[in-house]
C-alpha cells in the first residue's frame, strides 16, 4: 500500500501511518514465509544437483546399450548397464497405460454423461477417491494375492502392468472427469437437437473435444507410473535380462535402483545414480510435455 | 398415433427403431456396469486381503496384532506395534516439519510473490512430485543422511535430558531422516492443495481488510487463514495418508530395525517398509503377517484420507456462492484434482 500523495496533510498521514510494532511484525513475517518458501525450493536444487553430478559421471556409451550383469564381486568386473531396466520399464507402463486409460476415460464418461449426481455415481467417485489413497505397495500385495497366488504361477511382466494400472486408474479417471465438465453443454444440446444420438454425441463431439485436456492427465499418470517401484516388486519382480516376454520376470528402472541402493559396491551404487537421473529424465519429460499439451487446451 | 401410421411403423414420428435406438443403450448400460466394475474390485481386494491375513489374526488376534510389541518371525511372533508406531513417528513428523513450509509456499505463491515469479514457483514446488520415492531414497542415505549426521548427534547430545529425543546412539538411517525426507515428498501436494484453496478466498474478505488498513500479515491472518483453516486441514490430511503409505524412500532409510522405536535418531520400522524388506523370503504366517500389515495400512489409510476429503470438499463447498451450485463443487474438484496431479 503506498502511502498517501502529497495532498495529504501531515496530520493524515500520521494517523494513516501502520505503528511501527505491527510494521515490524509484518515484515518479520513476510520474512519468515519467504524463508520457508526458499526452504522448500532447497531439497529441490540439492536432489537436482547430485543426480546431475553422480548420474552424469555414471552415463557413458554403453551404460545405455549393456544389461546389468549382476557379477559385481571382482574390483574389475563389469557391472554392465540399465538396457534392461529402460525397456521394462517402457514395456510395462505402455501396457498399462493400455489397460488404463481405455478403462479410466470410459468410467469418467459415464460419470459426466450417464451418471451425473445419482448416487451411485457419487458412490462409484467415492471409490475412485478410495483407490486415489491406496498405497502402491498394496497394489502391489493384492496382484501378488489374486494373479500369483490365485493361479500359482511366478512373477511376471504383465502381472507387474496390472499393478501399475490399478495406480494409473483413478488419476485418469478423476482428470478425465474434470475435462469432461468443462466441454460446454451448448455443443452437447446443439448435437443433440440436430438429432445426433448420445453415442455420437460423446463420440464426434465430447471427447474430440477433451482430447488435449485429457491427454494431460494420462501423462501425469504414466509419470507416476513410471517412478513407482513397490507395486513391482513382488509383481514383475527383477531380472538381468532384456526381454520383450511379458509373461517372464521382467526389469524396470525404480526396481533396478532399489537393488542398486542397498548394493555394498560404490559402483553399483554409481550405476543406481546414473539409472536415477535417466528415470528423473523420462519423467520430466512426460510433465512438460502434460503442461504444454495443457496449455494448448482450449478447455484448460 | 396418426403421426405413426405415417410412417408404417408404431413409433412416433420423432423416435428411433429400436436398432438405432441399440448402440445408446448398449453404450449406456455398458459405461455403467465397467462403473460398477470398481467397486467390485474394490471390494473383491478388500476380502481377498483379509482372507490372507487370516491366519496372522487367528494366531495373535486382531487386538493383539496391532497392539502387541513383538515382532520376530523367526520365533513366530507378529506384533505389528514396533511397526505402526514407526508409521505413526516418522508421519507426523513429516507432518511437523512439511506442512508449515507448505502452507508459506503457498501464502508466497498466492499473496505475497511478485506476480512473475508465481508460476514459476509454483512449477518448481510442483516439480518435488515428479521425483520418484526410490531417488527420494538414495539422495536421502548417501546425502542427506551423512550430510546431516553430525548436526544430528550434535542435536541428541545436547538435548540429551529430553526424553526419547536425546541420548540415543545415532544411526545414519534412521526415523528422523525419514520423517524429514517424507516432509519433502508430500510438500508439494499440501502445498497444492492449500494454494487452491486460498484461490477460493473472495476478494471482497482481502480488500475489506486492507482497506481497514490492515498490513499484509494481518490481511493473511485475518482473512485467509480463517477462511481457509478447513482447506488447509483437508491438505495435510492426504499429505498424512501419502505419508503412511509411502514405502520405498522409508525402506532405504528409516534402518529396518523391527524392535521398538527407542529414539528420534535410533532404526525403526514401518508397515509399509516391512513388507517390501521381508516378503521376498516370507512363508506361511509371516507372509499372511506380511497382508495383515498391509490391510491394517489399507485401513489406516482409507481413514486418514476419508477425513481428509471430507474437510476439502467442506472447504469447497464453505468457498463456493451459494448460488452457483457447479461452482461449489467444482472448488472441491478443482482441490482434489490439484491432488491428483500432484501425485503425480
Amino acid at each position: 500500500m503506498s502511502a498517501p500523495g502529497g495532498a495529504a496533510s501531515l496530520e493524515t498521514l500520521g494517523r494513516l501511518a501502520v505503528s511501527p510494532g505491527r510494521r515490524r511484525k509484518d515484515r518479520l513475517a513476510r520474512g519468515a514465509i519467504l524463508t520457508a518458501t526458499l526452504l522448500a525450493l532447497v531439497p529441490l536444487v540439492l536432489i537436482v544437483y547430485y543426480l546431475l553430478r553422480k548420474g552424469l559421471g555414471a552415463w557413458s556409451s554403453d551404460f545405455f546399450t549393456t544389461d546389468p550383469t549382476g557379477s559385481t564381486f571382482f574390483k574389475n568386473s563389469n557391472i554392465g548397464g540399465i538396457k534392461s531396466a529402460i525397456l521394462g520399464t517402457i514395456e510395462m507402463v505402455a501396457l498399462a497405460s493400455a489397460i488404463a486409460v481405455p478403462i479410466g476415460v470410459a468410467v469418467a464418461v459415464w460419470l459426466v454423461e450417464y451418471g451425473r449426481d445419482s448416487l451411485f455415481a457419487n458412490v462409484v467417485r467415492f471409490f475412485v477417491d478410495v483407490l486415489t489413497g491406496v498405497p502402491s505397495i498394496v497394489f502391489g500385495l493384492f496382484v501378488y494375492i489374486v494373479l500369483i497366488v490365485g493361479t500359482g504361477t511366478s512373477y511376471a511382466g504383465w502381472k507387474g502392468s496390472i499393478a501399475l494400472s490399478l495406480l494409473m486408474l483413478p488419476v485418469v479417471v478423476r482428470s478425465a472427469e474434470v475435462i469432461l465438465n468443462l466441454v460446454p453443454n451448448g455443443l452437447r444440446e446443439s448435437a443433440l437437437a440436430l438429432g445426433a444420438p448420445r453415442w455420437r454425441v460423446v463420440g464426434r463431439i465430447v471427447l474430440p473435444t477433451a482430447l488435449p485436456g485429457m491427454v494431460t492427465g494420462v501423462l501425469l499418470a504414466v509419470a507416476r507410473a513410471a517412478g513407482e517401484t513397490a507395486p513391482l516388486l513382488f509383481t514383475a519382480a527383477y531380472t538381468h535380462e532384456t526381454t520383450t516376454n511379458l509373461g517372464s520376470f521382467m526389469n524396470s528402472l525404480p526396481v533396478q535402483i532399489y537393488t542398486d541402493v542397498t548394493s555394498p559396491t560404490p559402483r553399483v551404487v554409481e550405476r543406481a545414480w546414473g539409472a536415477a537421473l535417466t528415470l528423473v529424465l523420462l519423467i520430466l519429460v512426460l510433465n512438460m510435455v502434460a503442461r504444454l499439451v495443457s496449455r494448448r487446451s482450449r478447455l484448460a | 398415433m396418426e403421426a405413426a401410421s405415417i410412417t408404417g411403423g408404431d413409433r412416433g414420428l420423432l423416435s428411433r427403431s429400436p436398432l438405432a435406438r441399440f448402440p445408446d443403450r448398449a453404450l449406456k448400460w455398458g459405461l455403467t456396469v465397467l462403473a460398477g466394475l470398481i467397486l467390485v474390485l474394490i471390494v473383491y481386494f478388500f476380502v481377498r486381503l483379509f482372507d490372507e491375513s487370516r491366519p496372522a489374526f487367528e494366531q495373535q488376534g486382531v487386538f493383539a496384532f496391532v497392539f502387541e510389541d513383538n515382532w520376530n518371525p523367526g520365533a513366530g511372533h507378529f506384533g505389528a506395534l514396533p511397526l505402526v508406531v514407526g508409521t505413526l513417528i516418522t508421519s507426523a513428523l513429516a507432518l511437523l516439519i512439511g506442512v508449515p513450509v507448505a502452507v508459506a509456499a503457498a501464502l508466497y505463491t498466492s499473496e505475497l510473490s511478485p506476480r512473475r515469479f508465481r508460476a514459476p514457483l509454483m512449477i518448481l514446488v510442483e516439480l518435488l512430485a515428479a521425483v520418484p520415492s526410490v531417488v527420494y531414497g538414495l539422495w536421502g542415505i548417501f546425502y542427506l543422511a551423512p550430510k546431516l549426521h553430525p548436526a544430528e548427534v550434535w542435536f541428541s547430545e545436547t538435548f540429551s535430558f529430553i526424553p526419547f529425543v536425546g541420548g540415543g546412539i545415532v544411526t545414519i538411517p534412521n526415523c528422523f531422516i525419514a520423517g524429514l525426507v517424507l516432509a519433502i515428498m508430500i510438500l508439494p501436494i499440501v502445498s497444492a492443495i492449500s494454494r487452491e484453496v486460498m484461490s477460493t478466498v473472495p476478494p471482497d474478505h482481502k480488500e475489506a481488510a486492507l482497506a481497514l488498513g490492515a498490513t499484509r500479515w494481518e490481511m493473511i491472518r485475518i482473512s485467509i487463514l480463517p477462511y481457509c483453516r478447513s482447506g488447509i486441514v483437508g491438505g495435510a490430511m492426504l499429505g498424512l495418508g501419502r505419508a503412511i503409505g509411502e514405502t520405498i524412500a522409508v525402506t532405504i532409510l528409516i534402518g529396518g530395525s523391527t524392535q521398538m522405536v527407542q529414539n528420534l535418531f535410533g532404526q525403526s520400522n514401518s508397515l509399509a517398509a516391512v513388507i517390501a524388506n521381508e516378503f521376498g523370503e516370507a512363508q506361511g504366517t509371516h507372509r499372511s503377517a506380511l497382508f495383515a500389515c498391509g490391510l491394517v495400512l489399507f485401513v489406516l489409510t482409507l481413514l486418514v484420507n476419508g477425513i481428509a476429503r471430507w474437510f476439502v470438499v467442506r472447504a469447497g463447498r464453505a468457498a463456493g456462492p451459494p448460488r452457483a451450485e457447479e461452482h461449489r463443487t467444482g472448488a472441491a474438484t478443482a482441490a482434489l484434482a490439484a491432488d491428483t496431479a500432484a501425485g503425480a
